[in-house]
């Protein structure tokens, strides 16, 4: 029982960063129609811009930390927007998709030959110490990841329900044209969306490199993940990337531990197949009611 | 009718040049060129799915995988390479069958997600069940096809052999696209909204063009295990399967020499851009997304693009060029 508990723990710290990301994956589809496959590199690279802020620039961890969501808003969110997804949308999604797929090939390359190839140790944010948790050992990182990542959750979801600009954002995803006979600046709501994904993947690549360290590939497994959550929990809701992730996390660990470690990463292809199957508009999504 | 005899002539004088490439070359080079014939087959299967189907597939590269091991422990028992590569073809083509049902119910970019998915399972697959597969070590020392009077066991013969396959293939695929099934495939990706309409059963048809495109992917495998003579997991992963897109694209998504084209540019540039090492890939990278900002249509659009520049034919109603559309 203890070790269900760990392990279910462990399961949902992981899962909640993941969320993260998925997150951020789903708001960029429903705002921009971008299906973005870099997705995991955009977690992978701000783990390197804060590498180079401290070994490069000398700066502090903390200093590092802002410096890594600051560029990260810069290069993934305005440039990304800017360079890639503002030129290639009009010739069609599937040419976008693709652009993604190359742009993911150019970080995860770019890390390689001017970083490093091999894996980096990555400063943790929280200490590692186990805790007695109801009689399993938990880590602190683990339950302070797991409340970080749902504040970030909450604070988001109060920020596009609770204030104008959040509100004008989902106007603007839901129904552009609309929204900007009403006068929201489509524009510039569509720029905040990819300026809010940068910082979610950028805070979710600050809580997981720790665990996993900094290193070009990791991208691969993260990315993979966080579409697969964002389809399973239902992608135009943000609770449904949440529930998603969650999900993905305890799952993987579950099943790791109790039934096969060899098999673990063939999870989310079994979600996957389960959900379209059963569900297809996702755990907590809506039906959209058109097949073509 | 001349535009015709042109193209025709076109394609007999590529012929004769793929015949007549290799006559006095190195090995190496031999081996080049038959990769290249190789890719050219998978990347016409994808460019079934991806060009004419409009559906993403990011597992051309495990279909591959799934023809190499079939063929290679079919012939490693005893069977003869003609015999068991078709069988490898129909396995991939109901692999395709049972993974492409679930992911095309569904509206949106669901076939990507759950190709990408698979492609990871195949990895595994092969990585883990060593009895099989012969784990992380892989399968090596399969006979190549010996065909009575002729025998590809040198790099010339076999190269001369993978050509003549690749004609086949391709006559195939011309077929197809000329076929009701083809045309219902450019209609299903022009509007499928409207091709629905007009009574085409658009989930079937876009199942049987990622199906055929995956046996496509398998005919491609079953020759790689010919040509190298060792087959390991790590050659199939989904990096692979993304060189394989990109080949699609790059070349020209939806025209038919566009894959010949695009697996040719892959295939050679690392020789070309030797001299750059590790940056190779950062390079092709690059220019993928510039190509994607000013040329979306590829290599072959560039090129249709320019002799419309030169040779521009006069045309009664440009406005009719696109077909009526609804807005």
């Amino acid at each position: 029982m203890s070790q269900f508990l760990q392990v279910l723990l462990s399961g949902l710290a992981t899962g909640s960063i993941y969320a993260l990301a998925a997150i951020g994956f789903a708001l960029v589809w429903q705002a921009a129609q971008t299906v973005n496959f870099a997705q995991g590199e955009f977690v992978m690279v701000p783990a390197f811009f804060v590498l180079i802020g401290m070994g490069f620039f000398g700066m502090p961890f903390w200093l590092a930390l802002a410096f890594g969501l600051a560029l990260s808003m810069l290069v993934l969110g305005y440039a990304f927007k800017k360079l890639i997804v503002e030129p290639i949308l009009p010739h069609g999604g599937i040419t976008l998709i693709i652009a993604t797929m190359a742009l993911a090939i150019l970080l995860k390359e770019t890390v390689k030959e001017f970083y490093s190839a091999e894996a980096q140790p990555f400063p943790a944010l929280f200490s590692n110490a186990p805790m007695n948790f109801f009689g399993a050992a938990v880590s602190i990182q683990d339950i302070l990841n797991l409340i970080v990542s749902l504040s970030i959750v909450v604070v988001l979801t109060l920020f596009l329900n609770r204030t104008r600009t959040g509100r004008s954002m989902q106007a603007a995803a839901q129904n552009p044209a609309v929204a900007e006979i009403l006068g929201v600046n489509v524009k510039r709501m569509v720029l905040y969306t990819f300026l809010i994904n940068a910082a979610l993947a950028s805070l979710a690549a600050f809580l997981i490199t720790p665990v996993y360290l900094a290193k070009f590939s990791n991208g691969e497994t993260i990315g993979l993940i966080a579409f697969i959550a964002a389809i399973v929990g239902g992608f135009n809701q943000i609770r449904g990337a949440l529930v998603g992730g969650l999900l993905i996390g305890v799952l993987d660990n579950l099943t790791a531990t109790y039934v096969t470690a060899q098999y673990r990463a063939a999870l989310p292809l079994v979600l996957l197949i389960i959900i379209i199957l059963v569900r297809p508009q996702g755990i907590m999504g809506t039906s959209e009611g058109r097949s073509v | 009718m001349m535009a015709w005899k042109w193209r025709w002539l076109l394609v007999a004088l590529l012929l004769a040049a793929a015949i007549a490439a290799p006559l006095g070359q190195k090995s190496y080079i031999v081996y080049v060129l038959t990769s290249w014939l190789v890719f050219a087959i998978a990347a016409m299967g994808l460019n079934l799915t991806l060009g004419y189907a409009g559906q993403i597939s990011l597992a051309q590269a495990s279909f591959m995988a799934i023809g190499a091991y079939i063929t290679a422990l079919l012939t490693l028992a005893g069977w003869h390479w003609l015999i068991a590569t078709p069988l490898a073809l129909l396995a991939c083509f109901v692999v395709g069958l049972l993974l492409g049902y679930p992911a095309l119910r569904v509206k949106g970019h669901f076939l990507a997600f759950v190709t990408l998915a698979f492609n990871t399972l195949v990895f595994l697959v092969l990585r883990n069940e060593e009895w099989l597969t012969g784990g992380s070590y892989g399968l090596s020392g399969m006979p190549r096809p010996d065909l009575g009077l002729f025998t590809t066991m040198r790099p010339l013969p076999f190269y001369y052999f993978t050509l003549a396959i690749t004609v086949v293939a391709a006559l195939a695929m011309w077929g197809i696209v000329r076929s009701p099934w083809g045309r219902a495939f450019r209609a299903l990706r022009e509007n499928p909204i409207r091709a629905e309409s007009l009574g085409l059963d658009t989930r079937r048809i876009t199942l049987l063009a990622f199906a055929i495109g995956s046996a496509y992917g398998g005919l491609a495998g079953a020759l790689v295990t010919s040509l190298v003579q060792f087959i390991e997991p790590a050659s199939f992963g989904v990096g692979h399967s993304l060189r394989i897109l990109l080949m699609v694209v790059v070349g020209g998504a939806g025209s038919f020499f566009g894959p010949f084209l695009g697996s040719g540019v892959v295939i050679l540039l690392p020789e070309v851009l030797r001299f750059t090492e590790g940056y190779y890939l950062i390079i092709y990278a690059v220019l993928v997304i510039v190509m994607l900002v000013y040329a979306p249509e590829g290599l072959i659009g560039i090129g249709a693009r320019l002799k419309a520049k030169f040779f521009s034919r006069s045309q009664v109603r440009a406005d009719m060029s696109q077909g009526a559309t609804l807005k």
